[in-house]
């Protein structure tokens, strides 16, 4: 007995970029589904692509792995016969023009690039359907609704590093939480001008246990106030 | 879910769009531009299928400068159209049909402003205004109501925000905002964007 769907979702995933001040972040969880069951508990779902692009991938797990190969190899082609590297948007739309024949048959990607190039932090959304756009921040998956609604709350251009990061992990922690497709470990990677950098992969069960302990506290903090106020 | 319009005036031809790029139920970008410039003075507005529409439009785009390159003159708005939808007529009854509804805008020297109404079955006919998407259904009546061959610019604004405002109040869908953009024998003018208020 399954529960229906009240609207077509494929890709059970969560992952998201958004760029900010200090560059661009982009997170991912780690889990693989197949239907009902758990395959992977710890995929990659990010993909360093050349020092300056990441690619975060939801969709079929084995497409996706395909098509960012793919993609390393004809960004690296490109930098051996023009001697310069391809831009985010080339690469977007290279990526793009390449996945349109198959469009109408089963190959399901959804990739977000996350990069920086000559004109500064880049993210752009490619998917099999052919659809390409570039914007700040972007969430893919069936998690995304739920990350959506902790990014559109809290994301400001002139946010910390740190904070970039915990407001990337809290919006994958909440989707996971919600989304039975997505969970497990959360994997954040930081773009700037330098280049990426990867963050350790960080199990969404401390984090889950974290919020009970804050959840707890607040509670606590609340009822001790109220004895107070009793008290007059 | 998206929606596009157009008003021929006895010497422009202002068009409008909304600028929502959706995926199921999420807005991914508030921003997005559906008008595609094919020349100086001529706009196409694209809208349908996800991957389709931008490919379309653009493989258009880039044969309508091709030809300017080879002759050395620009197609006139008539024959953009017409190759426009011969195009999706080709396609259409291959394997890879492409599922765009457009409008194509132009101003020519010679003929003056055009409208061009096409659909995704590859129909094309001129018409001095046209509307796609179920935003059209709430929309025609209005335009038929009040439109006249010798509005003025002003008064094309003033009808298009009617349109706006009646989508704002009777479509269940919430579009943001909408690029405006005139065309006249000067070219292409960007106008102030139209937002319905709600953030």
């Amino acid at each position: 007995m399954t529960v229906r769907r009240p609207f077509p979702l494929s890709h059970g995933t969560t992952t998201l970029g958004f760029i900010f001040q200090g560059g661009v972040i982009a997170a991912a969880d780690t889990r693989a589904s197949a239907g009902g069951l758990v395959a992977c508990p710890a995929v990659n779902k990010i993909t360093p692509i050349h020092s300056h692009l990441v690619v975060t991938s939801s969709g079929s797990g084995a497409d996706c792995m395909l098509w960012e190969r793919i993609l390393g190899r004809e960004i690296r082609l490109y930098q051996l016969r023009h001697r310069r590297c391809l831009s985010i948007r080339g690469t977007a739309k290279l990526l793009s023009f390449m996945l349109h024949p198959f469009k109408g048959t089963d190959v399901c990607v959804a990739l977000t690039l996350c990069g920086w190039d000559k004109s500064g932090p880049k993210l752009i959304y490619v998917c099999s359907d052919g659809a390409r756009l570039q914007g700040d921040i972007f969430s893919v998956g069936s998690g995304s609704p739920y990350a959506y609604g902790v990014l559109d709350g809290r994301l400001r251009w002139n946010l910390s590093k740190e904070e970039a990061v915990s407001l990337a992990r809290e919006a994958v922690f909440r989707a996971t939480h919600r989304d039975a497709y997505s969970g497990n470990n959360v994997d954040l990677f930081h773009i700037t001008a330098q280049g990426w950098s990867q963050r350790k992969r960080e199990e969404l069960k401390e984090e889950y246990y974290r919020d009970m302990e804050r959840r707890a506290k607040t509670v606590e903090k609340g009822k001790r106030e109220t004895v107070l106020d009793a008290l007059g | 879910m998206e929606y596009l319009v157009g008003i021929q005036g006895p010497d422009f031809v202002l068009v409008a769009a909304d600028n929502v790029a959706a995926s199921s139920i999420i807005q991914m970008k508030h921003d997005y531009d559906k008008m595609f410039k094919l020349s100086e003075k001529i706009l196409l507005l694209c809208v349908g299928e996800a991957g389709d529409t931008a490919q379309f439009a653009e493989y258009i785009q880039k044969n309508v400068q091709l030809y300017k390159m080879r002759n050395g003159y620009e197609l006139s708005p008539s024959a953009a159209a017409n190759f426009t939808r011969k195009n999706l007529a080709d396609y259409l009854r291959s394997r890879t049909p492409y599922h765009v509804n457009l409008l194509l805008a132009g101003y020519d020297d010679t003929d003056g402003p055009g409208l061009y109404y096409m659909d995704h079955l590859s129909s094309l006919s001129k018409a001095p205004f046209a509307a796609h998407g179920y935003g059209a259904f709430l929309t025609l009546s209005i335009l038929d109501q009040h439109y006249r061959p010798d509005l003025t610019r002003e008064e094309a604004v003033d009808l298009l925000k009617k349109c706006i405002e009646e989508l704002r109040k009777r479509f269940i869908l919430n579009l943001p905002s909408f690029t405006v953009r005139l065309i006249d024998k000067e070219g292409i003018h960007d106008l102030e964007k139209i937002c319905t208020g709600a953030k």
